[in-house]
């Protein structure tokens, strides 16, 4: 009999925790493959974050470090300039990267630290229970912000590729979700050309996955996946953000 | 044989440079020495003063209230530190740049002409050289010699061309006091 | 070898340097960004990487990183500075990644003032930062012992796998002295491939570095381990001096600049028939407790007089728990940058030998 699916031999054995529904899983497998299909497992080093993929060292087969809240790009940093020659992510999410490790990311960008972050945006703190995020949509209830979140009080939402892509040592940032097969595989290309330029040593590489999260808000996979490509997408657009070697029109 | 210096002066004029030749030369001769600065967050012309052990013992504290000497290159530096200079002590003040004399009669004070003396030699950066040289010749503590090779070896290389300046300077301090 | 005159913060850098450390992170504060400044223009040269990170947290966390993927990493700061860096070096002792920081120590609280101080004992010897954990605090009274302690740091630091800190006042880092450079004791270290995060490249297992243990049992076995390790780290690595303590009355206790200013006050002293003597922890965590608690226990010694540029008294803490209550303890200290003066302690100590005669 063949083969027709298997499981990235990227990712461990271990069981994943997230709730049923959650894209974490998804891009957890399409980082692993993208690893795996490069050659880059066997010199890949990632950094987690704290967050709902706070346990991604036990997911991710390959060495791992796991950083303070919000503190992954200066991890990897320290890893990636001490071991130029290994392939370097941080795995991060809303609250992490762009709320409490908003320093840290924008300098790590700015540099053009040589490595890739993954950036699994939903909108919300999922771990800790459904807490308003800086990438919250204005309306969208959170445990927060229970009436919906308004921008006198809370701001508007942070676009985190549109702004570190004015960043110089960006020199690759895409927005991308896993809502669907074509979207799947433009998310799964994103990954692996971010890598590609990582190992080439072109700079700072970014791919933000929009992601849902039916637990905290309150819906079911099926419409979280609606509500993502519906009003997630109309503030947070899909596509290249910015590509360094892309062709100037 | 111990003595405790104070060197103060304007950000820029050398005085911590002073301290510095007189640690480097007091090591050069097999001396326990210490250098401590007072810092601030101005970079340049505010106060500027150092603290200078030189002491055939190993030194204890590098910090002191009372002075053997005082190098005074402004006049803020002698009115605050004046006080603290031990009885039979000895001031040296910059009088191309201090008016004022020194008020107590129980110490020995030098007036030396940096800045002018530094200028007739040439070069007006030299002046903190004209003061090492008086203190050189006054406290007899430290060899013209060993500041001379000093001043040899800090302009070794490209900069040799100052190197006549420098102990050009260093030797009219000197006979400032003789 | 001949001896070099050396600034204490460039002096320590470079001691770092040739103790192979691979990699410094640093921000600017005074007074030790002389640290920065020469790790700058030395360690690239030297084969090392340097980078300036954006704040404190984010130069610890670099340190993290490289020092958990197997390098000897370093970064120092001064006291508000190490405030922030408390965060990372708790994930360093959780973690079990070893690493060098070195605390400029400036007056405080808050901002306070950019001359020395030493109100950070507290933060140093009680782990600093959340959780259960301690760092080997070294504590120089001078130049010399401050290159030593920097280059031994790193070797301390890999044989327990834990951060290790080198704690001085900015005296000591503005200052100038000669020292010479000698070889620090050897001891056998570990080899770091079992554990850290460098990629596997061939290795069987995946390394991972990680203080999250939701487990309590896991957890609370963590915590026994790391206790355990502590514990040895109390057996091997305590550290002090004592100076003329034989026939001492009355001895002072005191750590960095006010140690070496009491040895000037004590010279007074001893010339004018006092008995004086200086007992002073080189490693403030772990505290010579035993060594203090024998001199309080002796016939000879009368009291004790602590100094410290604190305005209440850190230590004095340790102090008491070490002499428990056998003799009278008096305190001099000063805050705020003002370092406490030979006049000062001379008085003060003939002051606590009058009242127990």
């Amino acid at each position: 009999m063949a083969i027709v699916y298997e499981k990235s031999r990227g990712l461990t054995d271990a069981e994943l925790h997230y709730c049923p529904g959650c894209h974490h899983g998804i891009i957890h497998k399409l980082v692993a493959e993208c690893l795996v299909e490069l050659g880059l497992l066997d010199n890949a080093i990632g950094v987690c974050p704290v967050g709902c993929s706070v346990l991604a060292y036990n997911y991710f087969s390959c060495d791992m470090q796991e950083a303070a809240h919000g503190r992954a790009p200066a991890v990897a940093t320290g890893i990636k300039r001490t071991h130029p020659d290994q392939a370097v992510f941080t795995y991060q999410g809303d609250g992490d990267l762009a709320s409490i490790g908003t320093a840290e990311i924008v300098h790590a960008a700015m540099r053009g630290e040589k490595f890739t972050t993954i950036f699994v945006n939903n909108a919300i703190y999922g771990m800790t229970g459904g807490q308003m995020a800086p990438t919250t949509l204005i309306g969208q209830r959170a445990t927060t912000c229970p009436g919906g979140r308004t921008a006198e009080q809370a701001g508007m939402p942070i676009r985190m590729a549109e702004m570190l892509s004015t960043l110089d040592g960006c020199v690759y940032a895409e927005r991308v979700c896993v809502v669907d097969i074509a979207n799947l595989n433009k998310a799964k290309r994103a990954i692996k050309k971010a890598f590609q330029k990582q190992m080439a040593g072109e700079g700072f590489t970014f791919v933000e996955v929009l992601s849902t999260c039916p637990t905290n808000w309150g819906m079911t996979p099926l419409k979280a996946n609606e509500w993502l490509k519906t009003d997630m997408a109309a503030y947070y657009p899909l596509g290249v953000i910015k590509d360094n070697t892309a062709e100037v029109k | 044989m111990k003595k405790e210096v104070i060197i103060s002066g304007f950000g820029g004029q050398g005085g911590l440079a002073i301290g510095k030749n007189l640690v480097e030369a007091g090591l050069a001769e097999g001396l326990n020495v210490t250098w401590a600065p007072s810092y601030g967050p101005e970079m340049r012309g505010g106060t500027a003063n150092c603290s200078v052990v030189l002491s055939d013992k190993p030194v204890g504290s590098p910090v002191f209230n009372h002075s053997t000497e005082l190098i005074a290159l402004n006049e803020p530096s002698l009115a605050k530190f004046e006080a603290g200079v031990l009885p039979g002590g000895t001031v040296f003040v910059n009088s191309s740049v201090v008016t004022d004399k020194v008020s107590r009669d129980d110490l020995t004070a030098y007036y030396i002409p940096c800045s002018k003396i530094a200028e007739e030699v040439g070069n007006s950066k030299v002046a903190n050289m004209v003061m090492l040289g008086a203190y050189v010749a006054a406290t007899g503590v430290l060899k013209p010699e060993t500041i001379e090779a000093m001043i040899a070896e800090m302009f070794a290389g490209a900069k040799a061309k100052f190197i006549p300046l420098n102990i050009e300077a260093f030797r009219r301090g000197m006979a400032c006091v003789k | 070898m001949a001896k070099e005159l050396w600034k204490g913060n460039e002096a320590i850098a470079e001691a770092a340097i040739r103790a192979g450390c691979d990699c410094f992170f640093g921000y600017p504060i005074t007074p030790q960004s002389e640290v920065p400044e020469y790790m700058s223009t030395h360690l690239p040269k030297a084969g090392g990487v340097f980078v300036q990170a954006e704040s404190e947290i984010a130069a610890i966390n670099m340190v993290y990183g490289a020092a958990g993927s197997g390098k000897r990493a370093m970064t120092s700061s001064s006291s508000p500075g190490i405030s922030l860096k408390q965060e990372g070096i708790t994930y360093l002792a959780g973690a079990e990644v070893p690493a060098v920081i070195v605390n400029c120590m400036r007056g405080g609280p808050g901002l306070g003032t950019i001359q020395p101080g030493q109100g950070d004992y507290y933060q140093s010897t009680r782990g600093g930062g959340n959780g259960d954990y301690r760092t080997i605090v070294l504590s120089p009274s001078n130049i010399q012992e401050a290159v030593d302690f920097v280059q031994e740091a790193f070797d301390i630091a890999d044989q327990y796998r834990n951060p290790v800190l080198v704690v001085m006042d900015g005296l000591i880092g503005q200052m100038m002295e000669p020292i010479e450079w000698r070889e620090i004791p050897k001891r056998e270290l570990p080899s770091k491939d079992e554990w850290a995060a460098s990629g596997r490249k061939g290795r069987a297992h995946n390394n991972i570095i990680n203080s999250l243990f939701l487990d309590p049992e896991i957890c609370n076995a963590h915590n026994v381990r790391l206790a355990a390790k502590l514990a040895e780290m109390e057996k091997n690595e305590v550290r002090w001096e004592e100076v003329q303590c034989d026939d001492a009355e009355l001895v002072i206790t005191a750590y960095g600049t006010p140690a070496r200013i009491a040895l000037t006050a004590i010279d007074i002293l001893r010339s004018e028939g006092y008995k004086v003597g200086l007992f002073r922890p080189i490693t403030l965590w772990p505290f010579p407790e035993k060594a203090l608690g024998d001199l309080a226990g002796s016939e000879h010694v009368k009291a004790f007089l602590d100094v410290e540029m604190s305005t209440t008294g850190q230590m004095i803490d340790d102090v008491r728990l070490s002499v428990l209550g056998r003799k009278p303890i008096s305190y001099l200290g000063c805050a705020g940058g003002l370092i406490p003066s030979v006049e000062d302690m001379v008085e003060a100590a003939r002051k606590a030998l009058k009242e127990v005669q």
